[in-house]
């Protein structure tokens, strides 16, 4: 049965999430995330989880990772500037593969900008916010409907995976309220974390089993004691200063999710296969770009769209293809050019156009249909 | 039903984001298509707020409003301010307290009294936004007057949904009249 609501994006974030598991947040209330905190701390409790407003960012992160760790699926939500004071525990998560789920509703920066105007100027920081080589995904909705849903794959990734999982929302989208459809049916998928079965290696949290790129879990602080530590570490889970196994492990950090990339990365292309011109977009640009393109095609123009669901890691192999059919790419987005960046290092044989903003105010279908209209 | 492409402006604290929202409540329990958003700025209270309503049998891309065939202004400000951004196809309702820009060219203009109708007829000044509501309603036909009435109740504490069933009533009134 499918039930019609009419939900903000920011609601609809938390449905998916108690939908896909979650049973505690902790958070720090920011514009534009706030309604996240507020609906988790009204559902939470409804559904047996847990809710702590913390003092700071700081300690949000430590506590959905805390939680995390003793088998809670967990998230924290926040916006811009808190997004900066996350990073360092987001690579203690990392290191230490503790699966959980960081919301960025994007806001205009740096500092603390603008703080009720959209914004997706956080795209590198979702990617390289933290310090050290490390691999992370990043998940942007463009509807309130996938706020819900992807909401729901952002756990299951993060579980599978065992790593943080970005869901980089925007203003544009987290403030929206449009109609869905919430499934109150049993076949959408929920993915827990692979629990260890072998007797033999419940003493060792970070050995990895033959033919798999993750460790399995085993639950902290129940039967058996080990250690997690964000130094380097080996298989039993103890500080390290070997270079072989500190090498090992930053270079299986990274091969989880470069190996798996098919099973993570999601696009969606739209009038792209006999497109000229494709507008590159993600996140809630893609609702202007959506009205743009339908303008142009009514014109006669030979236009679609890109838009990687999955920001990080980027969808290079479809980028690249695609790139090998068209002549043009122009990127949409609400920064100074950042996905442009990564779209100029993939795409070798296209001419590179670029509509960003930067004042707080949102990308008018108008400017893009002026950006496809000026190609030559 | 073609898109309406609706706007709303006034004051913080006016309720004109909550008016938008009951529209696109409505405008679900109707089923159709809807997408409601606002600005504001980080004041709680007295700053300029505009908050959108988009309605439609379509799919809804872009989420804002880019050409206003609907116009709610409360105040001074966002009258002249948001006036300057409607053509001739729009139709403008404004608080009666407010000066009509002498050159606004549009389709209709309503002046009518809500914020007067809410203190005095209503006897609550904070159910303007529900005496807005129902009089754009009224003037656009958007839905039904059953369909409203749910959406507010959705919308507003309990205990509170005879003042505000007065409000709607006063608010379809007024538009009425016209």
């Amino acid at each position: 049965m499918k039930n019609r609501v009419l939900m903000q994006g920011n609601e609809a974030c938390v449905e998916g999430a108690i939908k896909a598991g979650m049973r505690f947040f902790a958070g720090y209330p920011i514009t534009p995330s706030t309604e996240i905190a507020e609906q988790s701390a009204v559902r939470l409790p409804q559904v047996g989880g847990h809710f702590i407003q913390m003092e700071d960012e700081i300690a949000s992160m430590a506590a959905i990772i805390g939680a995390s760790a003793v088998g809670t699926k967990s998230m924290t939500a926040t916006s811009g500037p808190g997004f900066s004071l996350k990073q360092e525990n987001i690579g203690y998560a990392c290191m230490t593969e503790i699966p959980c789920v960081i919301v960025d509703v994007q806001r205009s920066g740096p500092s603390t900008g603008l703080p009720t105007s959209p914004s997706q100027s956080d795209v590198m920081q979702a990617r390289w916010g933290t310090h050290g080589d490390h691999s992370i995904i990043a998940i942007s909705p463009s509807s309130v409907q996938e706020c819900y849903h992807l909401a729901i794959r952002a756990f299951n990734l993060a579980e599978k995976y065992r790593t943080p999982v970005i869901f980089l929302m925007d203003e544009i989208v987290g403030h929206l309220r449009e109609g869905i459809e919430i499934d109150d049916d049993e076949n959408i998928e929920i993915i827990e974390r692979k629990m260890k079965q072998r007797p033999d290696t419940l003493h060792l949290p970070y050995h990895v089993c033959e033919g798999e790129d993750v460790p399995r879990f085993h639950l902290t602080g129940y039967d058996i004691r080990y250690n997690i530590t964000g130094l380097a570490h080996g298989a039993d889970g103890f500080p390290t200063n070997n270079n072989e196994i500190a090498g090992q492990l930053v270079t299986r950090l990274m091969q989880k999710i470069e190996h798996n990339v098919d099973d993570i990365v999601q696009v969606e292309e739209k009038y792209c296969d006999d497109a000229e011109t494709v507008i590159v977009c993600y996140g809630g640009t893609t609702r202007c770009v959506m009205s743009a393109v339908e303008e142009l095609r009514a014109k006669g123009k030979k236009v679609g769209y890109f838009r990687p669901i999955t920001i990080w890691p980027f969808p290079e192999k479809q980028l690249k293809a695609l790139s090998e059919k068209v002549k043009n790419i122009i990127v949409a987005e609400h920064n100074y050019g950042q996905i442009l960046l990564e779209v100029q290092r993939i795409v070798k044989n296209c001419k590179i156009g670029f509509v960003g903003k930067v004042d707080g105010t949102v990308i008018m279908p108008k400017e893009i249909v002026k950006a496809v209209e000026e190609v030559k | 039903m073609s898109k309406m492409e609706i706007r709303l402006a006034g004051s913080g604290g006016q309720g004109v984001i909550l008016a938008t929202i009951i529209l696109a409540e409505a405008a679900i329990i109707a089923g159709k298509n809807t997408a409601q958003s606002q600005s504001y700025g980080p004041e709680a209270r007295g700053g300029m707020c505009k908050a959108e309503v988009i309605i439609s049998d379509e799919n809804i891309g872009f989420t804002k409003v880019t050409k206003p065939t609907f116009l709610l202004a409360l105040t001074q400000v966002s009258l002249d301010k948001y006036a300057k951004e409607v053509d001739e196809n729009c139709i403008v309702m404004a608080d009666s307290s407010l000066d009509i820009p002498k050159d606004l060219k549009v389709k209709k203009i309503y002046s009518l009294p809500i914020l007067e109708t809410a203190k005095t007829e209503v006897g609550k000044a904070f159910t303007a936004n529900i005496v807005a509501v129902a009089a754009i309603n009224e003037a656009l036909k958007l839905v039904g007057v059953k369909e409203l009435e749910e959406a507010v109740f959705r919308h507003i504490p309990k205990g509170t949904e005879e003042i505000n069933r007065k409000a709607l009533y006063a608010g379809e009134k007024l538009a009425k009249k016209i």
